[in-house]
């Protein structure tokens, strides 16, 4: 079973410390891979300013950072920090890794124009194209994110020894949330596109456990014939295009993600406050049902984090923390690592209803229950 | 050679061996009571009498050359109109089982003949195939690595699907905030009991299927509907709560309607559906067919014709000038008929133009689903050749509908339903889940249920297959009060009760070793898997071996 970690703070940190708390769980993977989200970055070598986007990915060869490179320049990108990460190559388990990139650009002039959600699209659409480019060489260039203020690293290899390997520890990337996931490899081949987290305007999740669900979610996916709606080289990868689809294509409430993958039953929705939209909402999208176990966890572009149970509740989860340091974990053990000094009497585990979310101020946690009034617009 | 001149010989003449069941009498074990040949639906057998020659060796002149035997016993009639069906009700009611019928092992040549004043045979049932292409059908993808198995007993389950017309998210959003119009769905139980008219159906077994189903709906909590076929619902169940379990059918020759118009304002709920028949899987191009045996006086009065006439259906609705153009001003007026709150969808049979009506539907806000009947469905009457030959296998065309719509997004919009041998050999939820996950939103269920419900001796040996002719052994597909009341309803009830009981425990059994407990897992194409290479292929499954 796969291991998630996630620790998010006021003040940036180290992402090592998640690592560490991953290396405590470590009965729960099998070093097949290592994932992770970084969010609020900043950089010790560079004053970065928040609005610029960040690219993050793997060059496999010279040439394809070649083409990356010019396929940024010619869409009008300027290239402003490359970070440098001092990598210890023999630490790495695959052998074609010519570049990790982790680099700050500065936006066309022209998309000055530009208004937020077109701005966030285009984004997205060079993220994409950036990935097929790769897709189309075999696979020779892997682009995980494209978006301000957020890095992300995928590799093979146990969750420290990647760390070590890229030079983690050494203190010159820090950032206010960090999520991380150590894979057990289950039933697709290793592929870094496979590993946790997943990304999407700005939106990232990350899961354990078995979607059985997968098939019919992912045609029904592919039916929206979203540029971005593609990949699944893993069955996780739908939990983030739903959340994606639930606050910016439906532009429901965070709460409303719960009533989407794992919808109450008619008996309970009849009693509930809302139930003749909500039932009405389970049949609408009844295809994005999912069929856990899973532990989803996941964090939004204004630093928000949450982390949902499936309906069944098969997977542990720990949420524990105090005003300004929060972190979840699949295992309580995590969250000892990652914040020790808490109130542990505060911890909470959620259930089959409970989403539980914290909010970017990191002041309280919040426990919403699905059985409550949904904060919806409809509702007045 | 000596001639036979005094025994006829005819082009059409057949002994019993021709037939295609031949019926064995033992003798030492019958005692002439004669129920078998009062049961036969068919004079099939009779008593007689014999006299059999004993010759012996005469010695003295005083004694007579030879002794006869005179002796007693059931033979079989071997003209066509009285050929035996197989349907066993003999053994049924023998006290010494000293009667049967076997199936006849060697050449049927009665199949040859059996064109008599140049009418090709007709008959009830179903395809006389056994072939099953759901049957090989296995579900493989069982969550062995990362999941705690599902409990099918234990744990919860959410097993029902959709019957309507579900708006796509974003647009359901919008209608909501605006106040706007919300197409009509009903949450119901993936099995439907499929349309079997009042006509074709006794009113016991009616009456039977009717109980069981409120019985499902009220005491079990399996929200089962059943469809009425063409020719209309008993007025006292039209203004009953149990409507709201039926599915009331419109075809091509309107039976029925003005007694259904006439109670809409007395009506105490919405039917659960109504299904507009454009084409039924066993005779794809030919309307209903009730033949005027089975017009009793009660059918008579609920169709609006006299008693005693034939009532055949036109091929096609006669009001329509294409398809397209029925298809939605029929779905626009029954919608408009129920205000809009009960779902309205058409039926079509299996067809390589599936595809072309679907479409249409796609683009038509008020169709409710699509149902297709594939060529394994069932008839109470119809011509064997269209029955035999007609049609289209319901697995390949339903899939391709299904991957249609994916293509386009809109699975979740119009629901797929699919009928036409869903456990034609017994394996009810095995077919009617491998359906599901080749993208059906549920399956109708005729034969089976007539089978599991009531006894129907119907099978795809060509067994019994009467129901045309109003001698239903069992009293299920006959109006004659004499057969009926052999069919007790409250049995027939229980029955219907059970049979969804086992079929709900059946549909766990089946998810639960794949992980899926939260929705009924339309369109899950990675769960299942055939032995067949080219099977696979085109139905887009796994193959395995
Ligand atoms: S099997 Fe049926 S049709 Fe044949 S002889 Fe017996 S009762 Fe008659
Ligand atoms: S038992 Fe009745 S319903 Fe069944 S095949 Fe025979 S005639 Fe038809």
């Amino acid at each position: 079973m796969c291991r998630l970690a996630l620790k998010t703070a006021a003040e940036p940190f180290s992402p090592y410390s998640v690592l560490t708390a991953m290396e405590a769980m470590q009965e729960g993977y099998d070093g097949s891979g290592l994932g992770l989200l970084l969010r609020g970055l900043t950089f010790a070598d560079y004053r970065y300013s928040p609005e610029d986007p960040i690219l993050s990915g793997i060059a496999h060869t010279e040439e394809s950072l070649d083409r990356l490179n010019e396929l940024m320049r010619a869409k009008g990108f300027e290239l402003k920090y490359d970070h440098d990460f001092t990598v210890d190559l023999r630490e790495i388990e695959a052998k074609d890794r010519h570049k990790y990139f982790l680099r700050v650009y500065k936006v066309p002039v022209a998309w000055k124009e530009y208004s937020r959600e077109q701005a966030e699209e285009q984004l997205m659409l060079t993220r994409v194209a950036l990935r097929l480019d790769g897709e189309t060489h075999g696979g020779d260039l892997t682009v995980f994110s494209f978006w301000p203020e957020v890095a992300m690293i995928k590799e093979v290899g146990w969750p420290l020894a990647v760390g070590n390997a890229l030079g983690l520890q050494d203190g010159r990337l820090k950032a206010r949330v960090v999520m991380a996931q150590g894979r057990q490899n289950t039933n697709y081949g290793i592929n870094l596109y496979a590993c946790h987290p997943f990304f999407i305007q700005g939106i990232g999740t990350m899961t354990n456990g078995e979607n059985t669900a997968f098939v019919p979610i992912r045609d029904w996916l592919l039916g929206q014939h979203h540029p971005a709606y593609i990949g699944y080289q893993s069955d996780s990868e739908v939990f983030t295009h739903i959340l994606h689809y639930t606050l910016r294509k439906l532009k429901l409430p965070l709460a409303a993600y719960k009533h989407i993958i794992t919808p109450l039953k008619t008996e309970e929705l009849q009693q509930h406050p809302q139930g003749d939209f909500l039932l009405g909402l389970r049949n609408a999208c009844r295809r994005l049902i999912i069929d856990g176990p899973n532990c989803v966890m996941g964090t939004l572009p204004d630093e928000t984090c949450l982390v949902v149970m499936d309906h069944k509740k098969m997977r542990p989860c720990t949420v524990g923390g105090r005003p300004g340091e929060w972190a979840f974990a699949s295992e309580m053990c995590g969250v000892d690592a990652m914040i020790p000094d808490r109130d542990r009497s505060l911890d909470f585990q959620p259930m089959r209803q409970h989403t539980v979310i914290i909010p970017p101020d990191r002041k309280e946690r919040q426990i919403w229950s699905q059985f409550e009034t949904l904060p919806l617009p409809q509702a007045a | 050679m000596v001639p036979i001149r005094n025994i006829a010989v005819a082009p059409s003449s057949l002994t019993y061996h021709d037939l295609p069941w031949v019926v064995q009498h033992r003798e030492d074990r019958c005692t002439l009571c004669g129920r078998c040949t009062s049961v036969c639906p068919k004079e099939a057998i009779y008593l007689t009498y014999r006299r059999q020659r004993l010759p012996k060796m005469v010695l003295q002149a005083s004694e007579r050359g030879s002794a006869y035997r005179t002796f007693y016993g059931i033979r079989q009639r071997t003209d066509l109109a009285h050929r035996c069906i197989g349907c066993g009700m003999c053994s049924m009611v023998c006290p010494n089982e000293a009667i049967g019928p076997h199936p006849n092992a060697n050449d049927e040549r009665a199949r040859f003949l059996d064109t008599e004043k140049g009418e090709p045979i007709k008959r009830g049932g179903r395809r006389n195939s056994r072939e099953s292409l759901l049957d090989r059908i296995i579900f493989n993808r069982i969550s062995m690595l990362t999941d705690p198995a599902l409990d099918a007993g234990r744990h919860e389950f959410s097993v029902n699907t959709l019957l309507g017309r579900v708006l796509p998210p974003e647009e359901y959003i919008r209608r909501k905030a605006a106040g706007e119009w919300i197409p009509p769905v009903r949450e119901i139980f993936p099995f439907i009991i499929g349309s079997m008219s009042f006509g074709a159906l006794s009113p016991n077994m009616w009456l039977g299927l009717l109980q069981g189903v409120a019985y499902c709906n009220e005491v079990l909590g399996i929200p089962v509907v059943m469809a009425t076929g063409e020719g209309g619902c008993p007025p006292w169940v039209l203004r009953s709560k149990f409507l709201k379990y039926i599915i009331l059918q419109i075809a091509s020759g309107y039976f029925g309607w003005d007694e259904i118009i006439r109670a809409l304002p007395e009506m105490q709920c919405d039917p659960a559906a109504i299904e507009i028949k454009y084409g039924q899987g066993a005779k794809p191009g030919d309307g209903g067919l009730l033949m005027w045996f089975k017009v009793s006086k009660i059918i008579a009065r609920l169709r609006g014709v006299p008693e005693g006439v034939d009532l055949p259906s036109p091929p096609v609705h006669q009001t329509l000038y294409s398809i397209e153009e029925s298809v939605m001003k029929m779905i626009q007026t029954m919608s408009m008929a129920w205000n809009f709150k009960v779902p309205v969808y058409p039926k079509i049979s299996g067809s390589t133009s599936a595809k072309a009506v679907l479409n249409n539907l796609v683009r038509n806000p008020y169709a409710g689903a699509l149902l297709i009947d594939g060529i394994d469905g069932g008839t109470g009457a119809a011509y064997n050749i269209s029955m035999d030959a007609t049609g289209h296998p319901i697995a390949s065309n339903l899939r391709e509908c299904y991957l249609d719509l994916a293509a386009q997004g809109k699975q979740n919009e119009i629901p797929l339903f699919a009928a036409g041998g869903v456990g034609k050999n017994g394996n009810v939820t095995r077919n009617g889940m491998a359906l599901v996950m080749l993208g059906a939103s549920g399956v109708h269920m005729g034969k089976y249920m007539m089978q599991a419900a009531a006894g129907c001796l119907g099978s795809e040996r060509n067994r019994c297959n009467v129901c045309n002719i109003g001698v239903c052994p069992k009293g299920i597909t006959s109006q004659n009060p004499k057969l009926y009341r052999r069919l007790d309803p409250d049995a027939v009830a229980q029955r219907v009760a059970e049979t969804f009981m086992a079929i709900n425990t059946e549909v766990k059994k089946i998810m639960a070793p794949l992980g899926r407990s939260q929705s009924l897992p339309i369109g899950m194409s990675d769960a299942i898997a055939i032995d067949d290479q080219a099977a696979a292929d085109r139905l887009k499954i796994r193959y395995v071996c």
